[in-house]
This record gives structure tokens, sequence and C-alpha cells, in this order.
């Protein structure tokens, strides 16, 4: 199972209960293709860095979804026929989500090894703060 | 974050730094930089967080280059592709004049 952020811009002239049903029309398309909705993120109205048709600012909706891939052809598809959505842009993330959980178990790990063997005096030579390299190098030789 | 992976923001932190002094024109002070990231532990660049992000574009609107910023390889990788990915949707600028 992959994971997949899909961030779409809707324009600004939208109404807000008609982004409602836009989105929920959406989120539909990538259910019904077997995907599963984790989280739709609502980040409300912004400005846009640069203009995007002749639109300067729009409503950003982040769908975190989980599924095979496939879905994401016909969501796609979807969007570019939606003259609603003037944006969109999907990011795989599930491999950037285990390599940071990865990064943070080694860290956890790190920490909990330093603080055991401090603890039961495995390291004979106390642990030098950072910046005193040299002193301690020579303190070695 | 590893082990490596702090060590390269170490060894960055003697990388680059402020032109001082300016008398005998060789002379450099040099600032210790070290990278964000590192020091707060950041796994995961995201692209939404245009704030972020928007402190390392100058204003030409580029990505601040490591020697500046002092940000360690593996962060700068991911934040070069963090604000690539918000350039294209328009929370970051590809251009600023």
């Amino acid at each position: 199972m992959r994971v997949f952020e899909v961030l779409f811009i809707v324009a600004p002239n939208i109404e807000e209960s008609d982004i409602d049903t836009l989105v929920t029309q959406l989120s539909d398309v990538a259910t019904n293709q077997g995907a599963q909705i984790v989280k739709i993120d609502r980040m409300g109205r912004r400005r846009l860095a640069y203009p995007i048709g002749k639109f300067n600012d729009g409503h950003y909706v982040v769908f975190t979804i989980e599924g095979s891939g496939a879905e994401i052809a016909e969501l796609e598809r979807r969007m570019r026929v939606t003259d609603a959505v003037i944006r969109y842009i999907t990011i795989r993330i599930d491999e950037d989500l285990k390599r940071a959980e990865k990064f943070r178990a080694r860290r956890a790990a790190h920490a909990a090894a330093s603080a055991g063997s401090r603890r039961g005096s495995r390291r004979a030579e106390p642990v030098l703060p950072i910046g005193d390299d040299e002193e301690g190098d020579e303190e070695e030789a | 974050m590893s082990s490596e992976h702090r060590d390269h923001g170490r060894r960055d932190d003697r990388g680059g730094g402020r032109q001082g002094g300016g008398q005998g024109g060789r002379r450099f002070i040099r600032a210790r930089k070290s990278c964000r990231f590192c020091a707060d532990k950041v796994d995961y660049i995201d692209y939404k967080d245009g704030r972020l992000l928007g402190s390392y574009i100058p204003e030409r609107g580029k990505i601040l280059p490591r020697r500046i910023s002092g940000t360690c390889a593996p962060h700068q990788r991911m934040l070069a592709t963090a604000i690539k990915r918000a350039r294209n949707c328009a929370i970051l600028p590809f251009t600023l004049d």
C-alpha cells in the first residue's frame, strides 16, 4: 500500500458550499477506485505566490490517500477536467514517512544506548563535551 | 537523525563564513553555522510549510545554498525537494523581482 498526498487548489470564485460538494465528489472518486481517504485537510483560502490563470488566491485542499496508485490516475483525470480546480499536485509520501520513522527510531536507540553505557560504565573514558575534540585527542595520545 | 547524519552537520559548522576585519583582506571570521534541521531533529520537511521554506529563499526566489545557511547535505536535499514542490503549488514563487 502506498500513501499519497494530493493537494489541489480550488478557484477563489467558487462558493464555500460548492467546494464542499467538490471535495466529497473527488474523495468519492478515490474511494470508488478502492483507495482509502485517511485525511482531508482544508487549508482554507490562501494567497498564491504567483497568479494561476487569472486568480491571485485559492482554496487549498489536501487529501491523504492510501491505495495502490491506480486510483490516483482517475483522480487526476477528474481534476484536470474540473474547471474549479486550478492546480493539483500528487506526492507519494510513504517512503519519506518510513525514512523519517527510521531516523526517529535510530535516534531513540542511540539515546538509549548512550544513556545505558554511561550507567553501565562500559566506556571507561568520560564522554567529552562537543568542541573539546583536540584536547581529547591529546589525552588519548 | 542518524549519527552519520549529524556528523555531516558538524563538519559543515566550519565551512563558510563571513568576511570580517578586512584590513589584511585575508582575515576571515568563521561564524559557526550548524544545520537548523539537525538541531530541531527534523526528519521530514513539509512542502506545505511556506513560512519555514520562505526563510531559505533569498530575494530572487532561489534556493539558499548550503554554504550560506549551513544546512547539512541530507537536509539540504530534503529542503530543495520541498521548495521545488512548493513552487509547483504556488506556495513559493519561482522568481521574485
